[in-house]
């Protein structure tokens, strides 16, 4: 009976778990996959058709409703292991903590995140999102959702005791969101305007790899308080 | 290590003090669990034995005092004393989407155990045949049994357990009393809570710690 999981093996086995047990849960993966489309398609229809308008406010539409997206399907991250004991259990584990908690962040983002980047390209079509700015979309999506994944476990985590969490979580993780909303629409914009972006792309992968190194050891110390 | 002998002192709690709700469950409780000795901990309803079961796994942290395993305070030693900790709450800790085969192969190495037989172990609690259920679909015993089916491919010394036999059939308690048994003999430590009577762990062998319920 020799205990021989290495830190690789024992992230692949929970990142593993996570993604099997939302297999069998679609709704998980599919409910702020609908909400994202709803939203964006919702736009048109409600400030009309002109595509100067459309294509002037399209980054900022699809931005939004990929944070609220991202908002909306947070709270379960922790929820569902914390009610049936799996984060007890994940607390006193001999593996570290930030490192499975890295884990259970990465399996949310490709449930939640990967889709959406998928998905707005599409999206971005119905709302006459100018021919150059596709690839700033892309890439400010791809960097970006991580970063909210990232920041927002952190606001799960330390709101998952309570059994009304939601509008503390938005107050808590909202503010931490703008930056990124911020630089990635920008991005957009100047993309559209045949200006480089390169220069806010490289904020937002800062605010990445900083909240890679950082957050899993927040979220760690947060959830330790959580479940006190 | 030299000292191996059986009266080493694996848990010890110093003046615990534990607050709830406003409400002091104990006050400056001390004790030491030395290899070899089965505890229950005793009370009725309320009256803190959750609690304490936490505070010593290092899941809450006490109002006053310390936990010290093996001499070292399990806060900052928390790697060496996860390591050699095994802790079942009152929540089972399986997931109802996951087959029983699959929750204990989780649960196994999450722990770091790498080469087992689930199959094996799942018969042992007598779970054969429903290894590619879902344990949401098994009755409220077999879950708790998927939980406890850990205990049998363990190395480590402490165990903690809170209520280990709700839901189990009287044959799986006697089960369970002989696994404990086996454990103290082994060298490690059993600290439960139950309300249950245990037939073949006598009053000889199981030591208690009473908590009392306190209006303050």
């Amino acid at each position: 009976m020799k205990k021989g999981i290495s830190f690789r093996q024992a992230f692949f086995t929970l990142l593993k778990r996570d993604l099997q047990i939302a297999i069998r849960h679609k709704g998980d993966i599919f409910n702020p996959l609908l909400f994202f489309i709803l939203v964006v398609t919702l736009f048109p229809l409600g400030i009309g058709p002109e595509p100067q308008v459309l294509s002037r406010v399209a980054p900022g539409v699809i931005w939004v409703a990929a944070l609220l997206a991202s908002m909306l399907s947070l709270e379960r991250l922790f929820k569902a292991d914390y009610t049936d004991g799996s984060l007890e259990q994940m607390l006193l584990s001999p593996q570290p903590l930030p490192l499975m908690v890295l884990a259970k962040v990465l399996a949310h983002w490709i449930l939640t995140g990967v889709p959406l980047i998928l998905v707005a390209p599409l999206l971005a079509v119905l709302l006459h999102l100018e021919d150059n700015s596709y690839g700033a979309l892309i890439a400010t999506l791809a960097l970006g959702t991580p970063v909210l994944s990232l920041l927002g476990a952190i606001g799960v985590a330390l709101t998952v005791g309570l059994h009304k969490g939601g509008v503390l979580l938005s107050l808590l993780i909202l503010p931490l969101y703008i930056p990124v909303l911020i630089f990635a629409t920008t991005a957009i914009d100047a993309a559209g305007m045949n200006l480089p972006y390169s220069g806010h792309l490289a904020i937002i992968g800062a605010m990445l790899v900083g909240s890679l190194v950082l957050a899993p050891f927040a979220i760690g110390a947060s959830l330790r308080v959580s479940t006190n | 290590m030299v000292e191996k002998n059986s009266s080493k002192t694996l848990l010890s709690a110093n003046q615990l003090t534990c607050i709830r709700e406003e409400r002091i469950l104990f006050d400056e409780l001390s004790f030491e669990i030395t290899a070899g000795e089965i505890v229950q901990i005793e009370g009725p309803n309320g009256s803190g034995k959750t609690s304490l079961l936490r505070i010593l796994a290092g899941l809450s942290r006490p109002y006053a005092g310390d936990v010290h395993y093996q001499g070292m305070n399990i806060i900052r030693a928390r790697d060496e004393f996860n390591d050699d900790l095994l802790y079942l709450g009152h929540l089972a800790g399986v997931k109802s989407e996951l087959t029983a085969e699959e929750n204990l192969n989780f649960n196994l190495r999450i722990s770091g155990y790498d080469k087992f037989d689930t199959r094996d172990i799942l018969a042992k609690v007598n779970l054969a045949g429903f290894e590619e259920a879902l344990a949401g679909h098994l009755s409220a015993g077999q879950h708790r049994r998927t939980a406890l089916a850990r205990l049998w491919h363990t190395n480590c010394k402490i165990w903690l357990l809170d209520e280990p036999f709700t839901a189990i059939d009287k044959k799986g308690v006697e089960e369970l009393e002989h696994l404990f048994l086996a454990h103290a003999k082994r060298g490690g430590c059993v600290v439960l809570t139950t309300h249950q009577d245990m037939g073949i762990i006598g009053d000889d062998i199981l030591r208690k710690i009473c908590l009392e319920y306190r209006f303050v």
